[in-house]
């Protein structure tokens, strides 16, 4: 007993002493949470005087999922993409949020109809949108670089390595795009095993040339160190790695798959009345207006919109570069949240005994 | 290993290409270890040699990485270097944390694991103990079961029980799962060191001891304690460094916010190699090195006293 | 305790004879009996210094891994959430058409799975058997409230999956919480319509290859480790001590240094923008657009994991050189026989215990790998332990995971008892 007193004793002096209010905050990392952080995270406790600890993992979804069923929360607020979201609500695992903590915008119009359509579910707080693009690093390429999504399947005209995320979703879209479907018969032909069979059979044409990234701030880095030419990427990390760091990369809008992301609160999460004051206070009109200017990502509410200025360096217009612009939607494709929520996993097997064999 | 005289040519050639294979094999196993620390020193953002390296340019050398290892994290980084931003430092600086992290996870593991294991080394050593073999190979076994295997198993475990949750006087234990698991994994280390020490070890020594009147707790603290202790500390040693060097198991039941020295270069590799994980394997290495120094000396003086020790 | 002591010090000097067998002690015990006693005290201390640590190990190692096995034959989550399907499963059985009364239990199991969200959880067991079972679940749960008798015409309209004689035959498996269909699925193995045990499909083949692979990976590893400690370890075992002691830090070193420092340094060195790399396009023996892919596949994981454990190889073999006597290859030698017939003979057969040793030690450790595959093998160099790490963190199909690490246990074990039987744990040695 004397031991555990003095070993008691002895920690305190390193431990960090509990605080009074907090709220921990999973998040994607880099430059993601950084824009998250500066928009939310800062104003929130300035606001409030509650802590926020934000900690990052590659997809928060999956530790979440893994806390709730395991029984052991210590998460209060994720940020996940609305398919995840969609499937963690489905299987009971997170908290349902009541839309009227929401903010109204400052015209007074209701949270509810100042959101984009489909933004706000009964688990999900949308925060951004965000596109899985593809970019290339200009510095490899003279004269001769790729236009458009069929380029980055055609491994004759460019031999390069190429980086990709280690999942289906997106990469399967890509390849069916890639391969002539419009991007309105994307998700009908995903959903016979024709088309699956279509689209693996287009990756199988790359698959020797690809590297494959797990974390959103790898592939800036993959490109930056030029171990791959091109790489798909979330275009917000592509963005600030070339305004922030002067990277020669260049994005291709075309055959993008754009989604939504939002915060949502895992079931018996330890911080409740914090956690949903945090996600209600990010749901801000000026709050998700802010954060487009530390990241390229679009608002998901009207009101945020005509408040997007410059980066927050001041350097350049926002506008121009967030997925949701007319000029950057010619072929782009709207990821379906109900086909990933039902079809994550039936894929996902299938693509790991690809990526196996 | 000088050739004799009479060795035929054949001999002599094979003898010569012998020692360049010997050679090429000690490159292999030390050229990676040492590349990194000049890398570590590049100006720029590669790991590679620059042009200006190559050449012994002072200007492709800096210690921007280094640094970066301090101010990564910080609150505000870019003030006068006075007392505050030390302290800043060593609040904030997310390099500086994940040590102070590892420091602690390692000792209060190394404890557990010396102390429980030398007791035990020293039942184990004895002609008596009974099921001998079982119980040595139970206590060597997390050495031997793949990592994940344990990872996983404490996962589930630890969630079970929500030993995060676990309070000493209101007081939140913290890493309490982790110190725990890693103390499992350097049990073996301690074990296997101890009763090696043990194997030279006379017992009539102790027998002397009670029969000159100590009692069992001077025996052990003036006649075994010292004749065993540089088996202790290499058993300590070897505990420190599993812990200091483990992921896995902090992977997988470490809460988001404990970071570890190896959890942090875990995610700066897969994220980012920057050539600051390369600053952070310098310092790693340069730690090994006073290991393997302090090992040595330890071994000598083992083998000193063993060798006054009777029988 | 002294007098303990030296009660177990004269019964020890003083072995009792057949002449002596009447003796007795100072008070009057006889000497068989007090000695008994005396070794039963000594047991029985030894055995309670061991106590404190084995409870330990048992608590935080050997519980938690025991109910991580349990996992991989208890799979509650559809079995929790069907009242009526599984008194009907109870009522009929295997290979009864499934009815009215059958599709009435689904459609009120349906309706409580959508109340209570656990429709995700139920349709993700079937899916581990039946894959695409997920989303009809899911699906049809949001529809159930609306449906109206008959049920077993409405279910079928919504999908007609419902009305395949395999889904049925996977639901009443998993309406029991145990089975082993995961370790069917961990060796690629499947149920067919019958309840037979079938390969399953090429293209969701991964597993039982990859336990192969595991094994011939980690066979390659030793042999090159092998290869490589001999000369080495040779060189080491005959120096004279104080040139072989300085050499040793050449392995030792590697040996402390930390795996993620070690793993680093060869993304440094093998890395298309890396040393090697670098030096070869420099010298002109690689063009520059043709640099060479060897990390983030096979290779980066062999050659990395041959450094990481050839010190493993080399110390055992050092140890069982270094007492080995260098007139016996002499003696050889004077006797006529060629240099590479002593070595063979004589010196070879010598080494064998430590190449068992060093072998056995670096094939065990391979077998289970896990960092190094995971950083720098790509999608081509992952093994076992990657797979059950996947399971566990990306795809949380907990079961299977526990299934794949419960049959990679069994093998390390094997390994780990014919190491014991041939080595002996007591001669693991470390530095």
């Amino acid at each position: 007993m004397k031991r555990t007193l003095l070993i008691a004793t002895a920690m305190t002096g390193f431990a960090f002493a509990a605080q009074a209010a907090e709220v921990t905050v999973l998040g994607w990392g880099g430059a993601y949470t950084k824009s998250q952080s500066e928009a939310y995270h800062k104003p929130f406790t300035a606001e409030t005087g509650i802590t926020v600890n934000s900690v990052d993992a590659d997809n928060p979804a999956t530790p979440i999922k893994a806390q709730v069923e395991a029984g052991n929360v210590t998460i209060d607020v994720a940020s996940v993409e609305f398919a995840d979201g969609i499937r963690l609500c489905d299987e009971g695992l997170l908290e349902e949020i009541d839309h009227s903590i929401l903010p109204a915008a400052p015209d007074g119009t209701p949270a509810t109809d100042d959101f984009l359509p489909g933004s706000l579910t009964e688990c999900i707080i949308g925060t951004d949108v965000y596109a899985t693009v593809f970019a290339f690093n200009a510095s490899k390429f003279d004269g001769n670089a790729p236009t458009s999504i069929a380029d980055f399947f055609d491994p004759a005209a460019f031999p390069g390595k190429r980086g990709m995320r280690k999942t289906a979703k997106a990469n399967l879209e890509m390849a069916l795009m890639a391969d002539g479907v419009p991007a309105a018969e994307v998700y009908d032909l995903l959903g016979t095993d024709e088309g699956v069979d279509r689209a693996f059979a287009k990756l199988d044409e790359i698959k020797d040339m690809i590297v494959w990234w797990e974390a959103g701030a790898q592939p800036p880095q993959l490109l930056a160190d030029g171990e791959v030419d091109m790489s798909t990427a979330y275009n917000g990390r592509i963005f600030n790695a070339v305004v922030g760091e002067q990277q020669p990369f260049e994005i291709i809008w075309d055959g993008q798959v754009y989604e939504f992301e939002g915060y949502v609160i895992p079931k018996g999460a330890p911080n409740m009345e914090e956690a949903k004051a945090f996600v209600a206070f990010a749901a801000g009109t000026e709050a998700l207006a802010k954060a487009a200017e530390w990241i390229s990502y679009g608002p998901p509410r009207v009101s945020s919109g005509p408040l997007v200025g410059k980066y927050f360096d001041g350097s350049i217009e926002m506008g121009p570069n967030l997925p949701t612009t007319a000029a950057n939607l010619t072929n782009a494709l709207a990821s379906s949240n109900d086909f990933w929520a039902d079809k994550d996993t039936e894929l996902n097997e299938r693509f790991n005994a690809w990526l196996a064999n | 290993m000088a050739l004799p005289k009479h060795a035929s040519t054949l001999e002599r050639v094979w003898h010569y290409t012998y020692l360049v294979i010997c050679g090429l094999i000690f490159l292999f196993l030390i050229a990676p270890i040492l590349i990194v620390i000049p890398l570590s020193f590049n100006a720029e953002p590669y790991f590679t040699f620059t042009q200006k390296m190559m050449s012994f340019d002072p200007e492709g050398f800096s210690t921007r990485w280094y640094d970066l290892l301090l101010t990564f994290g910080m609150s505000a980084p870019d003030v006068a270097r006075d007392g505050s931003w030390w302290a800043d430092v060593w609040q904030n600086s997310a390099w500086v944390q994940a040590a102070k992290n590892s420091v602690i996870v390692g000792v209060f593991a190394t404890i557990f694991a010396t102390v429980l294991g030398t007791i035990a080394a020293l039942g184990l050593s004895r002609p008596e103990m009974p099921y001998r073999r079982l119980i040595m190979a139970i206590l060597i076994s997390p050495m031997i079961v793949p990592i994940i295997i344990t990872a996983t198993g404490l996962f589930f475990f630890y969630s079970s029980i929500q030993i995060s949750k676990w309070e000493l006087f209101g007081w939140q234990i913290p890493y309490l799962g982790i110190i725990l698991a890693h103390a499992t994994l350097g049990i073996p280390f301690v074990i296997i060191t101890v009763t090696a020490t043990l194997v030279g070890f006379d017992h009539s020594l102790t027998r002397a001891a009670a029969s000159l009147g100590a009692n069992p707790r001077t025996t052990f603290f003036k006649v075994t304690m010292p004749l065993i202790l540089p088996g202790v500390i290499s058993g300590a040693l070897f505990a420190f460094v599993t812990s200091f060097d483990e992921v896995v198991a902090v992977l997988f039941i470490g809460a988001f916010d404990e970071q570890t020295i190896p959890r942090q270069m875990w995610n700066g590799i897969r994220e980012q190699i920057s050539p600051a994980i390369l600053s952070v394997a310098t310092i790693l290495v340069v730690i090994s090195i006073l290991l393997l120094t302090v090992l040595e000396l330890l071994r000598r003086r083992s083998e000193r006293l063993r060798g006054l020790s009777p029988g | 305790m002294g007098k303990q002591m030296t009660d177990t010090a004269n019964s020890l000097d003083n072995r009792p004879t057949q002449a002596e067998i009447d003796l007795t002690t100072v008070d009057g015990t006889p000497l068989k009996a007090a000695l008994a006693n005396a070794q039963k005290r000594a047991r029985r201390r030894a055995l309670f210094l061991v106590l404190p640590l084995l409870l330990f190990v048992l608590i935080t190692f050997l519980a938690p891994i025991g109910q991580m096995l349990l996992r991989s034959v208890h799979n509650p989550s559809f079995s929790d959430h069907i009242p009526n399907l599984s008194v009907w499963f109870d009522e009929n059985p295997a290979g009864t058409e499934p009815g009215e009364a059958a599709y009435e239990a689904l459609v009120l199991d349906l309706r409580s799975m959508r109340a209570d969200k656990t429709m995700g959880i139920a349709g993700t067991r079937i899916n581990y058997d039946l894959p695409g079972s997920r989303s009809l679940f899911t699906s049809t749960a949001r529809k159930a409230g609306a449906l109206e008798p008959p049920f077993q015409e409405a279910v079928i309209a919504t999908n007609e999956k419902w009305a395949n004689p395999k889904l049925w035959q996977v639901m009443r498996g998993a309406s029991s919480a145990y089975t082993v269909d995961f370790y069917l699925a961990a060796l690629d193995r499947t149920r067919d319509v019958n309840g037979d045990i079938v390969a399953v499909d090429d293209d969701r083949k991964i597993y039982a290859a990859n336990f192969l692979k595991t094994l011939f990976l980690a066979g390659l590893i030793t042999f090159c480790c092998l290869i490589l400690a001999f000369p080495v370890a040779h060189l080491l075992a005959t120096l004279p001590l104080r040139q072989s002691n300085l050499l040793m830090i050449f392995v030792l070193l590697p040996f402390w240094t930390s795996l993620l420092v070690r793993t680093t340094s060869w993304i440094v060195l093998l890395q298309s923008q890396g040393v090697v790399n670098d030096t070869l396009v420099a010298t002109g023996i690689v063009a520059d657009e043709s640099r060479i892919q060897m990390i983030y596949n096979q290779t980066g994981t062999i050659v990395a994991m041959i450094h990481i454990l050839l010190p493993f190889m080399i110390l055992p073999l050092y140890s069982v050189m270094r007492p080995i006597n260098p007139s016996y290859v002499r003696a050889a030698r004077s006797l006529g026989a060629t240099s590479w017939t002593a070595f063979r003979r004589i010196y070879l057969p010598q080494t064998i215990p430590g190449m068992g040793a060093g072998g056995l030690l670096v094939f065990i450790l391979g077998v289970g790998y896990y960092i190094t595959p995971a950083l720098v093998g790509g999608a081509s160099g992952q093994l076992i332990s990657n797979f059950i790490a996947f399971h566990m963190q990306k795809s949380l199909n907990w079961s299977l995971a526990a299934a794949l690490a419960t049959l990679l246990l069994l093998m390390v074990l094997l390994l780990y008892w014919l190491y014991d039987r041939l080595v002996g744990i007591d001669n693991l040695k470390l530095g």
